[in-house]
């Protein structure tokens, strides 16, 4: 998986819930391509239809808060949104997204010096983060190691599945 | 260490454990509901065959009990197959209620357990000194085929609330009070420990209600050293063979605050989000088009008597519609045998079978464009129960059943004194 992203900024604000990222109603889809047309429509309807791959999701303090829901992870990565910064993240969400392999990082401060539609660049490895619009930069707080070999091994269904492997054999 | 230390500890194997530390924890119950068939397939597509301990896990149908839609009809059909076909020894299926009011009442739920459950207000059995915490499918998938699940210990946050509430006031206004004072994510990865003479004098569903809602403050899991109601409750449903963690003398708290209830008054979290709280007094007497009485948070027996005692011999506004949703059917039967149902149907209330309701919008009651409801529930997000153009106003069972009286927000300890 790679870790080094560069997309356009989609900024929003603090405290953006589960709902907001992926109302309630919708919870009885299970195909990725069904779930990626609601993504963030309770915060911005038209995020879904504007949003193009590898664009960067940037928040305020605590995103994804509210319910235990994977789809609002689910709804991210099947959108193809290159990566997730915020001041802060909801728990659950944080544990959901690691699984699945959306990458996301905390950066304190990053959603007061970005605008939308700021050209962006995120480098996981490093915590490094460069608006290439303003050029300022940011440090993020590094994953820890074992959030970072879940990410890079594409989730951890990745991980589960050859342990299962090994020991069939 | 604190007593979550202990019980963490403990499941990991381990004598001693710190904060911040990534630890890996055997789980001793994990509870499944019905909004993630995700779970199952992900469970295959890990390469599990069979479930780690069959009497460990369970499926409780209650987002979408009974079943509105071909496709969550679809849902529990599936669940109830890999139920059978895994020999889960107990199922909750749509005839039993929400997850986290069956759970207790089907005698799993002890202090110094590890309790996991895909939903976010597995907080909740903080109440009963358990480790509960809501983790999400795939994790749930991981823990299926495992037994075990990784956790960084948290950092434990404690509250103090003293004092004794005042009439029509309740536990649900003292946790609402918190968290607009503390605001939702003054938690966020830590552990909050609610402790105090207010928290020692109430009984169970009081002290579930405020646990319920600790998740609304960002907390990972809650906790309340049992009290003497508690362990009845326990000892009654479950048995005896439970363990009592104490917290050394001495722990060090990450933070500690203060609230002292003697003059709290009845709270009401507006549009559109949990920590946007005040006093009832000033809050505008907006008209409402639906009250709501249930869930995890406000659909027990003793909510479902708060609202039945304030709607006695009367009538509900004619522009109010009011859904009474208890929160299991152990509840439901209670508040029958109790004369509570039948207070709030001459009262005009509107009853639907146990589960979560329209506390999610996902069907019983969604609210339309433009409609407000006030509700005994947990979150008022936009779009939380319908519409994104609906306002949400949370408050306690016996605000929601004056307010419904009234046809607008309203503040139930003037209920006395208004002529019946």
């Amino acid at each position: 998986m790679k870790t080094d992203f560069t997309g356009t900024a989609h900024l929003f604000g603090k405290n953006i819930d589960t709902d907001q990222i992926y109302p309630g109603r919708y919870l009885e889809l299970v195909k990725p391509e069904e779930i990626s047309k609601h993504c963030l429509e309770g915060a911005d309807p038209d995020f879904a239809s504007k949003a193009k791959p590898g664009d960067i999701v940037i928040a305020g303090t605590n995103f994804g808060c509210g319910s235990s829901r994977e789809h609002a992870a689910i709804t991210l990565k099947s959108s193809d949104v290159g990566v997730v910064v915020a001041e802060s993240f909801a728990r659950i969400f944080y544990r959901n997204a690691i699984n699945l392999s959306l990458p996301l990082i905390v950066c304190k401060g990053i959603s007061k010096s970005v605008r939308n539609g700021d050209i962006v660049r995120v480098d996981l490895e490093s915590g490094r983060i460069e608006n290439l619009s303003t050029l300022e930069v940011f440090y993020g707080e590094r994953l820890t190691e074992y959030a970072m070999y879940i990410l890079k091994n594409g989730g951890i269904k990745n991980i589960f599945r050859e342990k299962s492997a090994d020991r069939k054999q | 260490m604190h007593a979550i230390e202990k019980m963490l500890a403990r499941a990991a194997g381990k004598e001693f454990v710190t904060a911040g530390e990534i630890i890996n924890c055997s789980i001793d119950f994990l509870e499944l509901n019905d909004l993630y068939l995700q779970v199952v397939k992900s469970f295959y597509e890990m390469g599990g065959e069979r479930v780690w301990d069959p009497e460990k896990a369970a499926f409780v149908f209650d987002h979408y009990s009974p079943a509105p839609t071909i496709r969550t009809a679809q849902i529990h059909k599936e669940m109830r197959e890999f139920a059978e076909k895994q020999g889960f020894s107990h199922h909750f299926d749509i005839n039993k209620g929400v997850c986290h009011q069956v759970m207790p009442e089907a005698g799993i739920v002890r202090p110094g357990m590890i309790l996991v459950a895909t939903d976010s207000h597995t907080t909740t059995h903080g109440a009963f000194g358990a480790f509960g915490t809501g983790i999400g499918a795939t994790d749930a998938a991981c823990v299926l085929i495992s037994g075990e699940l990784w956790f960084r210990v948290p950092e434990v946050m404690k509250i103090t609330v003293t004092g004794t509430t005042a009439d029509n006031v309740h536990a649900k206004d003292v946790i609402l009070n918190i968290i607009g004072n503390l605001k939702a994510d003054a938690a966020v990865y830590q552990a909050v420990e609610f402790t105090g003479d207010y928290i020692e004098s109430i009984g169970v569903a009081d002290r579930m209600t405020i646990c319920n809602m600790a998740v609304e403050m960002g907390a990972k899991t809650a906790y309340m050293k049992p009290n003497r109601a508690v362990l009845d409750y326990v000892e009654s449903r479950y048995g005896y063979n439970y363990v009592l963690d104490e917290t050394d003398t001495g722990f060090e708290y990450c933070r500690e605050e203060f609230f002292d209830i003697s003059d709290l008054k009845p709270q009401i979290a507006c549009p559109s989000s949990v920590d946007n709280v005040f006093p009832v007094d000033e809050v505008e007497p907006v008209k409402i088009h639906q009250a709501f009485i249930g869930s995890c948070t406000g659909g027990r027996l003793e909510d479902i008597g708060a609202a039945a005692e304030i709607l006695k011999g009367r009538r509900i506004a004619d522009s109010v519609r009011m859904v009474v949703i208890p929160a299991s059917m152990e509840v439901f039967s209670k508040a029958v045998s109790k004369g509570y149902v039948q207070i709030l149907i001459e009262a005009g209330a509107t009853f639907n079978a146990p589960g979560c309701g329209p506390c999610l919008g996902t069907h019983a009651g969604i609210l339309a464009k433009g409609e407000n409801c006030v509700s005994s529930t947990n979150r008022n997000f936009p779009g939380r129960m319908g519409s994104t153009e609906a306002g949400i106003y949370l408050a306690s069972p016996a605000l929601v059943a004056y307010s419904a009286y009234k046809g607008c927000l309203s503040d139930p300890r003037l209920s006395r004194e208004d002529s019946k």
